[in-house]
């Protein structure tokens, strides 16, 4: 491995970034038009600074002995600044507003849910003791961006419910979705959609790779690397490298453009390390899929086209589009890295979790395996198929 | 003792050798059977028709493709078994004018020095005199996506010296120059000749390889059908030029289906 040929063909691939038009387009442009418009639109600068709210429902089916929880829950769903909540006696009338479009949102607290409450507290260290139960909610997949917002929230003001204002996440009996500790009053929109651009712009990165190898394959040159001393190692070593490094330029300049529009992500320095860490991690991914493009793609026109068969799912199931899908089609977003990219960013930016947490720490661990295994497979496919 | 230092000094000698070498693509017989050996030092003309089999069998010899059949040894280096040896040795001017056009002249020449391990101040020189060389100079600040069509085919030759290799494998370095541009490419390869380079060079110009080459192999349909100096060929088939030759012995071959 002889590093003063990797950094030639690194140096190489950073001035085709900042010479080719198209390259520089889709990796540096891009990402930044894309969070300028969406923090406009609905960050601080934009929509965002204006007393957004969210209609929701809201069913108390608790009438126990210990209701006073379920009263609780309702004050504090009450109070929030974001939501505005109205009661309903009974579920149907609430579903029957919901599907006409008056309100966005329909919980119901269930039967049980001071007994559950009341368990956990009396042995909050013995889940076998716990009433488990679950808050039913009900969203209108209509609406793209209260799909997104509304759930963590719900699990903000339960948390708030259960624990008080400032205690850590702990495990529940009280079943909504994942742990967070969103101060709701204070998120706009685009709070929740930062975290899936992160992921967005990166995913591009298929398309630059496929192409650049599809060109360079056109143009000869692979063949004429391949005449010279350098090893397939330090060729893909330095196409990994320079990824890596776009990605992070890329990170860079999203936290930056995010940044000027008054997105403040509740996180620290070491959180956005780690984020720094997950979307380089995923460049990998993306290098591994614009080689299998550049594999079965004969030009680098169809390599264009062939590179959105990799991007379109990661866009739609793994990014900040994915809350407003289908159940099935949330379940197929497991199935993509991009989603443990956004899932790993909310956590970090969104719900203030630790970087060595167990959401974070899982999505890391799936994100690096996912990428080391598509950068293999598409450096083996390249390397068997695609060279001529 | 004695008999090893002869067959040492033997091997030496010789740059290129190979023997029955063939390629195969599915049903087509690219080379066949070539059996041909270069002289370290000699200028060696491969001519053909096109899809005679000249690029495949450069392509064999540089590492590119792996033969079907037989064997072939680029400066004594088998190039199946030691290819990463062979590339040390060589520089390849390839058919197409493969550059970086968002690179200029000079970077894409200073890319490939590179990528031969050129210590910096190696690479400067050469880069430095070969541009001066072949003219471009002036041109070599400039990217090569702005430059002529002769412009790019001499930085494609550049990049393909620029370390100076032992030998070069020059295919078709001259088409589509103007005659200038032609004929300054002639002086150079002479030049490379008597740096004592072995070189091959593939070209469909008559007229270059009788200048140029010491001796010419004429290969078609992937077989070797003619092999000597372009004065012993023109004195075998009584032809007053290569290009008789060329001609008598390629268009023979279409006449009577061969």
């Amino acid at each position: 491995m002889l590093f003063q040929r990797v950094i030639a063909l690194t140096k190489k691939d950073f001035k085709r970034l900042i010479r080719d038009p198209a390259t520089g387009f889709l990796i540096v442009l891009f990402p930044v038009i894309l969070t300028l418009a969406f923090g406009t639109s609905f960050g601080a600068i934009g929509g965002g600074n204006q007393s957004t709210t969210y209609q929701i429902g809201l069913v108390n089916m608790d009438s126990g002995p210990y209701s006073q929880w379920a009263e609780n829950l309702v004050g504090n769903l009450t109070t929030s600044q974001i939501l505005k909540v109205t009661m309903y006696s009974s579920n149907e009338t609430a579903q029957t507003d919901l599907i006409q479009g008056n309100i966005q949102a329909v919980i119901v607290i269930p039967h049980d849910f001071g007994e559950s409450c009341i368990s956990f507290w009396n042995a909050p260290t013995n889940p076998r003791l716990w009433v488990n139960t679950t808050i039913p909610l009900y969203l209108d997949s209509g609406s793209i961006f209260a799909t997104q917002a509304i759930p963590p929230i719900i699990q903000q003001v339960v948390a708030t419910t259960i624990y008080g204002e400032f205690s850590k996440p702990l495990a529940t009996p009280i079943q909504i979705g994942s742990p967070s500790m969103v101060q709701a009053s204070r998120l706009t929109m685009f709070d929740y959609m930062a975290p899936g651009i992160f992921a967005y712009a990166a995913i591009f990165l298929t398309m630059t790779v496929a192409q650049s190898f599809t060109t360079d394959r056109e143009n000869g040159l692979l063949r004429r690397i391949n005449t010279t001393p350098t090893t397939p190692a330090e060729f893909m070593l330095s196409q990994t490298i320079s990824n890596m490094i776009l990605a992070l330029i890329q990170v860079a300049l999203v936290f930056t453009m995010a940044h000027l529009v008054g997105y403040r992500p509740s996180c620290d320095a070491s959180s956005l390390a780690m984020a720094f860490v997950i979307v380089s991690i995923f460049s990998l991914c993306n290098v591994g899929f614009g080689l299998v493009t550049a594999t079965v793609a004969k030009s680098s026109g169809a390599a264009t086209g062939l590179s959105f068969v990799f991007i379109m799912p990661q866009m739609f199931l793994g990014t900040f589009v994915g809350f407003a899908l289908s159940p099935t089609a949330q379940t197929a977003g497991k199935f993509v890295p991009s989603y443990y990219v956004t899932d790993a960013l909310t956590s970090l930016f969104l719900r203030g979790a630790p970087i060595l947490s167990s959401t974070v720490l899982l999505d890391l661990t799936v994100v690096s395996a996912s990428s080391i295994a598509t950068l293999l497979i598409g450096i083996i496919l390249f390397g068997r198929y695609g060279k001529n | 003792m004695q008999n090893h230092n002869h067959i040492r000094k033997k091997v030496r000698e010789t740059a290129i050798v190979t023997d029955n070498l063939t390629k195969r693509f599915e049903d087509i017989v690219a080379v066949d059977e070539l059996s041909i050996q270069v002289d370290k030092g000699e200028l060696f003309g491969l001519l053909g028709p096109n899809g005679a089999g000249k690029t495949t069998t450069i392509n064999i010899l540089c590492g590119l493709l792996e033969p079907t059949k037989g064997s072939a040894s680029v400066g004594g280096y088998d190039v199946q078994k030691e290819p990463q040896k062979v590339k040390e040795l060589i520089g390849v001017c390839t058919q197409e004018t493969a550059v970086y056009p968002f690179l200029t002249g000079r970077e894409n020449v200073e890319l490939f020095g590179s990528l031969h391990a050129m210590s910096k101040q190696r690479l400067k020189k050469n880069a430095d005199d070969l541009l001066e060389k072949l003219g471009l100079t002036e041109d070599a600040k400039r990217r090569v996506g702005k430059y002529s069509g002769g412009m790019r085919r001499r930085i494609n030759l550049i990049m393909a010296l620029v370390n100076d290799p032992e030998i070069a494998f020059l295919d078709e370095p001259t088409v589509a120059m103007d005659p200038q541009s032609r004929h300054a490419v002639w002086d150079f390869i002479v030049g490379l000749k008597k740096q004592g380079k072995t070189i091959v060079l593939t070209t469909h110009y008559m007229e270059e390889a009788e200048e140029l080459c010491d001796r010419v192999g004429i290969i078609d349909h992937g077989k070797l059908i003619a092999l000597g100096s372009p004065e012993q060929l023109r004195k075998k088939f009584d032809a007053g030029n290569l290009e008789e030759v060329f001609i008598e012995l390629t268009g023979r071959r279409i006449r009577e289906g061969i």
